[in-house]
Order: structure tokens, then sequence, then C-alpha cells
């Protein structure tokens, strides 16, 4: 029993620790002063983070649009209640589905992909090569696919919900009839600018900054092994899509808790 | 991967990101600024316009013809100015015409009904419409229901 109650312990404060290792590795690669050459770094990341991420985000935000106008025509339409359907559209994708599926997407397209290239280099030690020159892995390697990461999401999220919106559209509008002035005026209404769009906005910021902590971080401790490039891999998307979850509940319940 | 094309592609995703927010603050959640250019702008005094709103459709015959783009006060009249942009190619609204506020449904939205007149002369650009009917608002039938039933 006692044993038991000790293993708890140390498990917890293991982890602990950990947390507080990659965070101490996260200040190291972000506090310094940039140079010149790490802004032609951080647009080659942004291109790899941010560019190879738009057509998943593209496709997956037009079709979710879609199936939310959808959905939202037969479900509203049971009601007399058709024209509504723009601000049920506009407001769960601003509020929830754009931050949250487009991080999802984001932490397995780029996620993913940041953890297993920081993982290669550790395990083909050109990480320690770097050391080895005397220049710092944490700040030419780490730090700008972190600021790629932090700096690309919440514009992929914007584009996600403007895009969504089109799709339901789409569908509503074009497809099944609903007046555009209806669709387009109850979603003006509905849609606050400070409290729907910018709130969305933030919570892709902090969606940003853990997928890729957890990304730069996995592949930074890997064990540079195939199987630990691979384990830490799955770890950054795990980790990710569960931290983005849960604080996906924490933000809503302080942003939109106490309206409604 | 030529680093020209690349600086590009960085570029254009940043503009399309920001452009994006500002579609979404101006055509999502606010002041949505295209216009017809071909429309025409009449107004209508209510006595009461509860549940109307900009983007409300105004109808005739039960064909959208218009929308409502503001309602405010008059502080003359003390009564609800609804103005509305009426298509174009609408040009036989007869200067009696009326204006009712409807609903669409039971729950549904509130939107403006005009009935034509009989005079040859037409409705122009910046015209009132005072033969109006005003929004029916169910609290106070309900409450002059239940005053009648009370006298019985």
């Amino acid at each position: 029993m006692i044993n038991l109650i000790a293993d708890l312990g140390s498990g917890l404060l293991g982890k602990l620790v950990r947390i507080g290792q990659a965070l101490l590795m996260l200040l190291q690669a972000t506090i310094v002063r940039p140079k010149a050459s790490s802004f032609s770094r951080l647009i080659q990341q942004l291109y790899v983070v941010g560019v190879q991420s738009l057509i998943i985000i593209l496709v997956s935000a037009l079709f979710i649009g879609m199936v939310l106008g959808l959905q939202g025509y037969t479900l509203l339409a049971a009601y007399g209640t058709e024209q509504a359907v723009g601000q049920m559209v506009a407001l769960t994708l601003v509020r929830e589905l754009s931050p949250v599926v487009a991080a999802l997407l984001f932490a397995g397209r780029a996620g993913s992909a940041l953890t297993a290239e920081i993982g290669l280099m550790k395990a083909t030690e050109q990480l320690a090569s770097l050391e080895m020159f005397g220049v710092d892995p944490l700040h030419r390697i780490v730090a700008p696919r972190f600021w790629a990461g932090i700096i690309s999401l919440p514009l992929l999220v914007a584009i996600f919900s403007l895009v969504g919106i089109y799709g339901g559209h789409l569908v509503a509008v074009d497809w099944l009839g609903v007046y555009s002035g209806s669709y387009w005026g109850n979603m003006q209404q509905a849609v606050d600018f400070n409290g729907d769009v910018l709130n969305g906005m933030v919570k892709a910021l902090v969606f940003a900054f853990l997928i890729s902590w957890t990304a730069v971080y996995q592949g930074y401790t890997c064990v540079p092994t195939s199987q630990g490039i691979s384990a830490a891999t799955t770890r950054t998307v795990v980790y990710s899509s569960l931290a983005i979850l849960g604080f996906d509940f924490i933000l809503t319940a302080l942003m939109f808790g106490g309206t409604v | 991967m030529n680093k020209r094309w690349l600086e590009l592609s960085v570029g254009l995703m940043m503009v399309a990101g920001v452009a994006a927010l500002v579609a979404l603050a101006l055509q999502v959640s606010g002041g949505n600024m295209s216009r017809n250019a071909q429309s025409y702008a009449i107004s209508a005094l209510f006595e009461n316009a509860a549940g109307l709103g900009p983007k409300a459709k105004v109808t005739m015959a039960g064909v959208t013809v218009g929308e409502v783009v503001s309602v405010a006060i008059d502080p003359n009249a003390l009564m609800a100015v609804v103005n509305m942009e009426i298509y174009g190619q609408v040009d036989y609204l007869s200067i009696d015409s009326s204006a009712s506020i409807l609903t669409a449904g039971l729950l549904g939205e509130k939107y403006v009904g005009l009935t034509v007149g009989a005079e040859e002369e037409v409705l122009v650009d910046g015209d009132v419409i005072e033969d109006t009917q005003s929004a029916l608002v169910l609290e106070e039938l309900i409450g002059q229901f239940l005053l009648n039933f009370g006298d019985n």
C-alpha cells in the first residue's frame, strides 16, 4: 500500500520534472535576440508548417461547412426556422469547430512532422555536430519551428472559419434555397467580433502554443532510435490532441460559460 | 525548391490569413459593406417595429424585392423608421403602397410585406410609406385576450 502511494508520488514528480524541463527548453530556445539569418529560417519553416498544411485545412473546412449547412438545414427546417442556419454555421465554426478541428489536423499534419524531423536530426547526430560547431541547436533548429507553428495556426484557423462559412452558404443557400440575406443577416446579428471571432483566435493561439511546444520537446528529447522516433511522434499527436480538447473545454468555460 | 517561390507562398498565406480575419470581421460579424448599386431607398413609419432588424427581407406578394437597411426612431413622430433598399428592377410600387411587418411562421423571423395600391405614380428614391401596419406583438395580443376573457 505504502509502495503504491510512493510510486504514484514518484510518477507525478517525474511528470512535473519533465514539464519543467520542457518549459526551460522552450525559454532557452525562444528568449534570444533574433539575428537576420533567423528570419530566413523562420520563412522556411513557415512554408513547411503553414503553407503545406493549407490544402488539408481548406478541404476539411469546405466539407465541414457543407455538412453543418446540410445538418443545420434539416434540423431547423422541421421548426420552420431554416433562416437561422447561417447563424448556426457561423457560431459553431468560429467558436468551436475551426480552432479545434484545425488544431487537431495541424497536430497530425505539422506537429508529427516536426517531431520526426528533429528526432531524426538527433538520431543522425546532426544536433550533436551543430553543438560541436558552437551553434546552439535550440536556437537554430527548435526556435524557428516553434515560432512557425505559433504564427501559422491562427492564420489557418481564420481561413478555416471563412471557408467553412462559405461551404455552409454553398449548401444552404445555393442548393437548398435559404434566402442569402437571411443567411448573412442572421449571422451578422448573432456573431460578435470581439466575443466570438477574437475568442476563437485566442483559442487558436493557445492550441498553437500547445502543439508546437509538445512537438519540439518530444523531438528534442526522443530516444534516438527508430522506435524512439516513432514513439515520440505518436506521443506528440496523442498528447497535443488531448491537450487541445482539454484546454478547449477550459477556454470555452472561461469565455462563454457565464453568458447564454 | 526555389527560394523566391517559397517566400512568395509564405507571404501569400500571411495575406490570405489576415484577409480571412478581415472578412470575418466585415462579412460575418457586422457591417456588410457590399451594396447593390442598382437599388433605391425608401422608408416606412411604423408604430411598432419589434423584431425587425437590418438585412430582413422586404417582400411583395411573397417574393423578395429588397431588404431592410436599418431601423431607427424618428424623434419628431416618435415612430420607428424602417429604411429599405428595393431592387432597381422593381420600379412599379405605387405611391399609395402600404407596408406591414409580418412573421415567417410562428417562431420565424420578421419581414416587411408591401402591398401595391392603385395610383399611377410610383415610389422613387427617398420616398416614405405612411400607410403601415405594425408588428404583431404576441404578449400584447395575449394580454388583450385575457382582458376580454376576464370581462365575460
